[in-house]
């Protein structure tokens, strides 16, 4: 499954039309100790670059953008208990949610984990 | 994503004695107090409990060391302290206030009792505008000699004693030392001033030494197993949890000493006496109370509220928050804030408006966690 990658540190994982959002492991190590995620509720539509999501770290509060347009289908609920699996698992486990894209091509403008990396690199 | 509200945002900036021993620890440098300065090593909880538990070890060389002395130098300083320096003998340590005429605040200090001058530290980020209103009130027969050939090293948390003595002596034992007292030490072949005092509720240590050596000191205090370096991260969470007020956050030149709750910082004889720069609206608050309160707050839920956030009871507001995060000790989010007399007393019930939704919280008895302090 293709993953995609923003100047934002948001990941997306695409299988067809469905995608799964998290921030990256640089995010997190950026943020530091997670403490509380902001979920967004299934069936809310997000506009690409919307902030539907609040992570809390212990020092401040940083917003999540929708890397693409679509409907949300699930929040990571796995969350609510165990904030910090965000810190311990950023690209796995610690995914924040899922969306059904409504416009695929915007992921185009996204980059891929070569481009990301270099990215990160040159912060 | 992006971050909302980081108050440690990086830029170009002055470094301190310890920067090159901080980036080979692996800290993360932001700027703060206009220096480069650790936030964080491994982790700003990991941090916080440890110094809880064994003793963290914390650069505070970006706070001003200012000396004080010549003829009629106390009661100079009492024109501008609402302290008694009579009661203030060698070897003692006390906290007070710089205050503006209308009673605000303009810096939280300690002043101790040097042989023959006053030894004062000040905030880092208000060192310059002290020095600045010290210079114009103060006559010209005192001198201010601002020590910044000097570092300053907090050794904190329930195991600092016992690192800290295998590498002192003296004329007298470090445990001759008790809550805001202070002796002169040799630690590490220099001569350094330590006293039992900080700002985390822990007992511990506050050591002033040479600049030079400060990176030979910071290497002996952690080669001790029970020290760890702690970032200004976990010095902020700590303090908090300890119910201490932070300068620019708590308090400001819009706020008064009685309004935050320090009242002990009025010294007995300045109460009846007066006779210290904003006297009047202190000592009328005192008599007939403040209009606020500054109090903690324990937040429901997991969701931390942060300073700036507004504090409502019902549909009215009734203050404003000058600091919260999460409380690593209790696992749950904690704030404070200045709130309407009325809504001040423990137990009290309100909201905190965090982006449109009201979070539950409940005005909370400081400290949140308690002191232990070597008294």
């Amino acid at each position: 499954m293709p993953l995609y990658y923003t100047q934002d540190h948001e990941w997306i994982d695409v299988d067809g039309d469905t995608g799964t959002v998290g921030i990256t492991d640089y995010a997190q190590g950026q943020l530091g100790d997670i403490t509380f995620v902001e979920l967004p509720e299934a069936g809310s539509t997000l506009k690409k670059g919307d902030a539907p999501c609040v992570v809390d770290s212990v020092k401040a509060a940083s917003d999540v953008y929708a890397p693409v347009s679509g409907t949300v289908t699930e929040a990571n609920a796995a969350l609510e208990g165990e904030p910090e699996l965000v810190n311990t698992d950023p690209e796995q486990g610690g995914w924040l949610f899922r969306l059904t894209l409504s416009d695929t091509s915007e992921l185009d403008g996204l980059m891929d984990r070569v481009a990301y990396d270099e990215f990160v690199a040159g912060l | 994503m992006s971050e909302l509200e980081d108050q440690f945002e990086e830029l170009e900036i002055e470094t301190l004695p310890l920067d090159a021993w901080h980036r080979a620890r692996g800290g993360r440098m932001v700027e703060f107090a206009g220096y480069h300065m650790p936030v964080q090593y491994e982790g700003i909880i990991a941090e916080h409990l440890w110094t809880r538990k064994h003793a963290g070890l914390f650069d505070v060389s970006h706070m001003g060391q200012l000396q004080l002395s010549g003829e009629g130098v106390d009661a100079a300083v009492e024109a501008l302290l609402p302290i008694d320096l009579s009661t203030l003998k060698l070897g003692m340590q006390r906290y007070s206030l710089l205050l503006d005429e209308d009673g605000g605040t303009l810096d939280d200090l300690m002043v101790s009792r040097w042989p023959e001058s006053l030894y004062v530290v000040v905030n880092g980020a208000t060192k310059w505008d002290d020095i600045a209103h010290l210079r114009e009130h103060l006559p010209d027969e005192i001198t201010l000699n601002h020590l910044d050939e000097r570092a300053l090293l907090a050794l904190q948390g329930p195991e600092a004693f016992a690192a800290l003595e295998r590498h002192v002596s003296g004329e007298y034992p470090l445990s001759a030392l008790i809550f805001m007292r202070f002796g002169k030490f040799m630690l590490g072949g220099a001569e350094v001033s330590i006293s039992r005092s900080g700002y985390t509720g822990e007992d511990g240590f506050e050591i002033s030494l040479p600049a030079e050596a400060a990176p030979r000191i910071a290497d002996l205090l952690c080669g001790e197993s029970e020290v760890k370096p702690i970032g200004l991260g976990a010095r902020d969470s700590l303090r908090l949890e300890a119910g201490l007020p932070l300068y620019g956050h708590d308090l400001g030149p819009d706020t008064s000493p009685i309004e935050a709750g320090l009242n002990f910082a009025i010294n007995k004889r300045r109460r009846s006496e007066g006779g210290f720069l904003g006297a009047d609206r202190v000592l009328d608050e005192l008599a007939n109370g403040a209009p606020r309160k500054w109090v903690g707050l324990t937040l429901e839920g997991r969701q931390a509220a942060r300073e700036g956030a507004e504090v409502f009871a019902g549909s009215e507001k009734v203050g404003v928050l000058t600091s919260g995060g999460f409380s690593p000790s209790l696992e749950k989010p904690i704030a404070a804030a200045y709130v309407s007399a009325a809504q001040a007393a423990s137990g009290t019930a309100l909201e905190i408006d965090v982006r449109g939704k009201r979070l539950a919280a409940t005005v909370t008895t400081l400290p949140f966690v308690p002191h232990r302090y070597h008294r």
